[in-house]
């Protein structure tokens, strides 16, 4: 009997549920803006920034009059079976262009459909090259992996040369391996010295004794961490306790490490990073954005929320450029877009004059800080 | 032979495979006419998957009488084994049902070669050992996948064990005309996705044949003697090894298939996907549905892999309902007050000989 009943169940939930699902009435004066990233799961707090800073994005340019965007986020656990569920949702519901996907393996699993497609996506924050690959309709918004390891390996190449390098990554991890792996190449390029490599996984991310004792024993002086920040700040703390205190150099993944609550940002001093954006800048662009996002959602954006807030600016401003209307199909779009996104240069929160090749990586300049102070300062 | 004289859990099974078939015909019917949205037609692939792997866990958790906490192990096995296969049969089998076949045996191969190695010392010893065994297996299967480097050119394959994770793609050494399949932790991108849900039902279909024809045959029936009572089917002779080892390769051999068609639906697949979370999923569909109850699995598995794509409309609070809705049904289906309740609406239901 125990099926009976919980198909009862079930499907009188998913009727109960079909029936209430939305539909956007509104008039063809409007683009729809569509958004896959995870919004439960343990990347959650990525997929929410990017919408939070997106949905800031909608809301200013809504506000300003002209030809709308109806903005409609979909959750896809950064599993790339749920993006492409997330993506069918939104094709269903009539998306013209895609936000995201947000992280790396989403992306690149919605990326073949959405080729096959030929819907045009600009993703915030997926930075491994296979999200582009062949795929003339997938533009990036943030540096791409190997764009970050290099440009890490330049920078110390230059800046403090002469050091020991030590290596600690995440090695189950496409972001974490993919900018180990240019970073590694492009030092061995630059005659850079490392000493230690360190891994770790997803399971052992909350202890990192061994692998800073070794590095510590090798006399590695410089720590490259190309890992996101929660395992960093367990980096920072445990090699403070063991008194080694080497020059720490992270990527972008670093970034909100300062807004991580219960962090003692006293540790994070010195830590140099590149990354396009930082809360702290005094540009009016940043100041208003971060005043907005603080009181709407009550904590500091981070590199994502910047991201996701322009991308939807980045879209909309070549939509309008190549003459796209809201009655237009997702196709016709693609293809105007395209051919639009490389004659575009866009000044926004994570950088000044981005432009865009026709492999869909862009151009900007990352940018070291140094945090000073609990602050981000220019290194 | 005429239909009064088949056994009540033949006429049962054959409603099954009927009902199955309806729902088939169903689908495709409304496929072709255009009236499936996109969402629910990419679902239909993951879910033959899910009821795959549902029915074949059935088998052991139901049938067998074993905890099994690391299916999608197996199915990673299968995944990661079919993708290579497809990717590397590319030239040499244009013919994309036949791949695809081609993958989904070699999945199967590779699963049930795991499945035995396991079974040689667990499914000797008593108690809950099978348990602890294939948890640590579905983890450590995970973390090897991720130390895979795999390509193909001309010359072959080339295969590097990065388990140090200093080694590169570039260390493949492969021609210019060669392909990287699995690089580690970004896994297996750019598949070609030829997994179809005309597969998918086939699988099904194969696998609930070759489960129900197991457990009416004499070997499941010994293996449900032992799983009843071990001391009384060793003393009728019952060579206990043999016969759970026999359900437990089978088990695995199918969950082999089923990620086979899973990783050739998705044009990037990482090992990550197969943890403990999608073993337990798989599990929930088999306890919901109930132990050793065939039917039920399909349908817990259709309905729970449906519902959270259903709940889109309620946005954040969509994991959330999932969750109350699971222990409802948990609940529900264990009072006798609500038992005794639906019966009265459902006069059928148990007077099949299923075994649950």
């Amino acid at each position: 009997m125990k099926k009976a009943l919980s198909l009862v169940l079930a499907a009188a939930m998913v009727f109960a549920l079909a029936a209430c699902g939305g539909k956007n009435s509104d008039g063809s004066a409007a683009f729809k803006f569509g958004a896959s990233g995870p919004l439960t799961g343990d990347a959650a707090i990525y997929g929410k920034a990017v919408m939070n800073g997106a949905q800031i994005a909608v809301d200013e340019i809504n506000a300003k009059g002209g030809i709308q965007i109806v903005f409609n986020a979909q959750d896809d656990e950064a599993d790339g079976e749920k993006a492409l569920n997330a993506y069918n949702t939104l094709m269903d519901w009539g998306m013209q262009v895609m936000v995201g996907p947000v992280t790396t393996g989403s992306a690149i699993a919605t990326s073949a459909k959405a080729f096959e497609d030929r819907t045009f996506c600009l993703t915030p924050s997926a930075s491994s090259t296979d999200v582009t690959a062949g795929k003339d309709n997938m533009y990036q918004l943030c540096f791409t992996d190997p764009n970050q390891g290099t440009g890490s390996a330049d920078y110390i190449a230059e800046n403090l040369p002469g050091h020991k390098i030590a290596v600690i990554y995440r090695n189950d991890d496409a972001y974490s391996q993919g900018i180990r792996d240019t970073f590694v190449k492009e030092a061995a390029a630059m005659d850079l010295d490392i000493v230690y490599e360190g891994t770790f996984t997803k399971d052992t991310q909350t202890d990192f004794s061994v692998q800073l004792g070794k590095a510590q024993s090798e006399g590695a002086d410089l720590l490259y961490l190309p890992i996101y920040y929660q395992p960093a700040s367990v980096i920072l703390a445990q090699a403070k306790s063991m008194n080694y205190a080497p020059v720490f150099f992270g990527v972008d993944g670093m970034d909100g490490i300062l807004t991580m609550e219960g962090f003692d940002t006293s540790l994070a001093e010195g830590v140099m990073l590149l990354t396009p954006f930082a809360a702290d800048a005094t540009d009016d662009m940043t100041k208003s954005f971060v005043a907005e996002y603080q009181k709407r959602f009550k904590e500091t954006p981070n590199q994502f929320a910047a991201d996701g807030y322009d991308v939807v600016y980045v879209l909309y401003n070549a939509l309008l450029a190549s003459g796209c209307t809201p009655d237009m199909s997702a196709q016709d779009i693609c293809d105007k877009l395209i051919a639009q996104m490389q004659k575009t240069s866009y000044d926004g929160l994570t950088g000044s004059g981005m432009t865009w090749g026709a492999n869909g990586e862009v151009s900007k300049m990352p940018v070291a800080v140094v945090i000073k102070d609990g602050v981000y300062v220019s290194a | 032979m005429k239909w009064k004289t088949l056994q009540p859990h033949t006429k049962q099974n054959v409603f099954t495979f009927l009902g199955l078939g309806v729902v088939w015909v169903l689908v495709a019917v409304l496929r072709a006419q255009g009236v499936l949205t996109r969402s629910a037609a990419g679902l239909l692939v993951p879910i033959c998957c899910y009821v795959v792997m549902a029915l074949s866990l059935n088998l052991t958790v139901g049938i067998m009488g074993e905890l099994s906490l690391g299916h999608a192990g197996f199915m990673g096995v299968g995944a990661f084994t079919g993708v290579v296969a497809s990717q590397s049969l590319m030239n040499a089998v244009p013919s994309v049902p036949l791949r695809l076949l081609a993958a989904m045996l070699a999945g199967a191969l590779f699963a049930g070669v795991f499945g035995f190695l396991i079974g040689i010392p667990v499914l000797r010893l008593r108690g809950d050992y099978l348990a602890i065994v294939t948890l640590a297996f579905g983890e450590i299967i995970k973390e090897l996948i991720t130390c895979l480097l795999v390509g193909v050119d001309e010359k072959g394959l080339h295969i590097i064990f990065n388990y140090k994770g200093v080694k590169g793609v570039e260390d493949l050494n492969l021609s210019p005309a060669g392909q990287v399949i699995i690089k580690g932790a970004q896994g297996a991108t750019g598949t070609q996705t030829i997994a179809s849900f005309t597969a998918g039902m086939l699988l099904i279909f194969v696998t609930l044949f070759i489960i129900l024809h197991l457990i009416y045959s004499r070997t499941g029936r010994a293996i449900m003697a032992i799983r009843d009572n071990r001391i009384a089917a060793e003393s009728v002779g019952i060579d206990v090894t043999k016969h759970k080892m026999i359900a437990f390769v089978l088990s695995a051999a199918m969950a082999g298939a089923a990620g086979a068609l899973y990783g050739l639906n998705y044009s990037n697949l990482v090992a990550a996907k197969f943890d403990f979370n999608t073993s337990i999923l798989v599990l929930v569909f088999v306890v919901l549905g109930g132990l050793g109850n065939m039917r039920g699995s399909i349908i817990a598995a259709v309905l729970l892999y449906v519902l959270p794509e259903a709940l889109r409309g309620m946005r954040d609070y969509r994991m959330l309902i999932y969750a109350v809705i699971l222990i409802a049904v948990m609940l529900t289906t264990n009072s006798p007050i609500a038992q005794s309740f639906f019966s009265r609406f459902f006069r059928f239901g148990r007077k099949g000989g299923e075994t649950e």
